[in-house]
């Protein structure tokens, strides 16, 4: 197909690239330890990425990749923690609704 | 995505504004600077500004790195590229942005100049092992989330004995900036900038930690939330600091708990602390001279060091006249401010940094649109 590449069809690895702060969450599918190098999934994506940067990573974990590197575990455990905070956010504001009168839709 | 898609979910996006509004104080404004270029793209791209109450102010802040190299640091890769013969590898972002002359690294590429962009310090690496009769310079830049990776790439190339790959580091530090801006007379004493309080980076506190902030949150007195960059995380950072200014509270806290540590990331810092060392000083565009702000490679790594393999001039060199750049960097000036912006200068055809990067501030409020209606509230005020 002709114009692929396009900005719309670039993959997110490469607007990655040129993004040069960000870095994606990605599940660690397999590791090759001889290389201190791994193979990461995001959707459809594979990448092989280093894992010089990290310690104790297993497959299945998540971690954050950037510029070819894995930076980070992404702990599940805050994640929930965090979404819960948000969560949280709404019970203020329905404590807040119900002492001024429930007048909050 | 997973711990991306959560993250964005517009329900929650809408509690935590309600939230935001029930908890600010009406009788005084919040100026809150995000210093990362990643959290002013989720700003524009996620319209965060949109569902703030109006007297919470989003201030814009130095950290995409692009941004903030000087033009004399760009000229010095032009010339390794054309005078020197080298192969010269980039990250993509720095292929476009212009230096003296409006000359760039994708110019001189034209012209028959060797320079590739890279994803990784490993493709680099690889480049060197296939071209083993011509040098390889690396085009090093970034901030603390970049700085590992170059370090990696030097060991690698010390292990390997590889003659021919030397690094051209302008990798810089974060806490340093800050503090500079904090100590800015525009911010000390003539107070046009003002800033309550800042979102800490995402990715560079999870490789240094939050530790480094607890200095300069309690020497300023100014709170920062360690944010990550999607929108439900800025919003709640945002509300976090909010908390902090109510109570007069002025702490580093750490939204971004699912990757950052106090600690940050142990052996990514011990690699960077085996190849770098501090440099005195670095000049950062916008900012001028910061010092201790900047790394060098170690003597002890010095073939693999671009400066010492070469001849690299101080170069001084200014921006495009008219560009505003710098004081967009510091917060002084906001992008429609510059005479160039959308006319003149465009992402297809920058003529500053800022417009040049996703992370910049130019290109955000070209490509998500803010300038328009910036525009419109100007024309009306001038009717
Ligand atoms: S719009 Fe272009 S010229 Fe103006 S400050 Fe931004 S990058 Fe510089």
């Amino acid at each position: 197909m002709p114009g692929t590449s396009g900005s719309a069809q670039r993959a997110p690895w490469r607007r990655s690239a040129a993004e040069m702060c960000l870095a994606i969450p990605a599940q660690l599918v397999e590791i090759d330890e001889a290389n201190d190098a791994g193979t990461v999934a995001l959707g459809p994506v594979r990448k092989r990425v280093s894992l010089a940067l990290v310690d104790d990573v297993d497959i299945g974990d998540f971690v954050l990749i950037h510029v070819g590197y894995a930076l980070n575990k992404i702990s599940p455990e805050e994640a929930e923690r965090t979404l819960a905070l948000f969560g949280e956010a709404e019970l203020i504001e329905e404590f807040v609704g119900e002492t001024a009168g429930g007048a909050a839709t | 995505m997973k711990y991306v898609d959560e993250f964005r979910r517009h329900d929650l996006a809408q509690k935590l504004s309600r939230a935001i509004h029930n908890e600010v104080d009406r009788g005084r404004q919040y100026n809150l600077m995000e210093f990362c270029g990643g959290h002013t793209h989720a700003i524009f791209r996620y319209g965060v500004q949109d569902l703030m109450p109006d007297n919470v102010r989003f201030v814009h802040g130095p950290g995409c790195p692009v941004c903030v190299l000087p033009v004399g640091r760009i000229d010095n890769a032009i010339q390794l590229a054309q005078q020197h013969d080298v192969i010269l590898c980039t990250y993509g972002d720095l292929l476009r942005v212009p230096g003296s002359g409006r000359k760039s690294l994708l110019k001189v590429k034209a012209e028959g100049a060797d320079v590739r962009m890279v994803y990784s310090t490993q493709d680099a690496l690889k480049i060197a092992r296939d071209n083993p009769g011509r040098e390889v310079v690396f085009f090093a830049i970034g901030f603390e989330t970049t700085t590992p990776p170059t370090a990696v790439a030097i060991r690698q190339a010390q292990a390997e004995g590889l003659k021919n790959f030397s690094a051209f580091c302008n990798h810089v530090l974060t806490p340093a900036a800050i503090q500079n801006i904090l100590e800015s007379p525009e911010v000390r004493e003539i107070g046009s900038v003002l800033i309550d309080g800042f979102f800490g980076p995402s990715h560079v506190s999870s490789v240094i930690g939050s530790q480094p902030y607890e200095f300069f949150a309690e020497e300023f007195q100014r709170p920062v939330v360690i944010a990550g960059f999607e929108p439900l995380d800025v919003m709640q950072s945002a509300l976090m600091l909010i908390r902090q200014l109510n109570e007069g509270r002025h702490e580093v806290e750490n939204e971004y708990t699912r990757v950052v540590s106090r600690d940050g990331n142990r052996k990514a810092k011990a690699l960077v602390a085996e190849v770098f060392e501090l440099r005195r000083s670095f000049e950062w565009r916008g900012l001028g001279l910061v010092p201790y702000s900047a790394l060098r490679i170690k003597s002890a790594y010095a073939g693999f060091d671009t400066e010492k393999r070469f001849e690299v001039p101080a170069i001084q060199a200014s921006d495009v006249k008219g560009c505003e750049c710098p004081s967009i960097l510091r917060g002084v000036k906001k992008p429609t401010d510059c005479r160039l912006f959308g006319t003149v200068c465009t992402p297809e055809n920058p003529m500053g940094s800022c417009m040049v990067s996703s992370e910049g501030a130019c290109a955000a409020y070209w490509t998500y649109g803010r300038f328009r209606e910036a525009a419109t509230t100007a024309r009306e005020a001038n009717a």
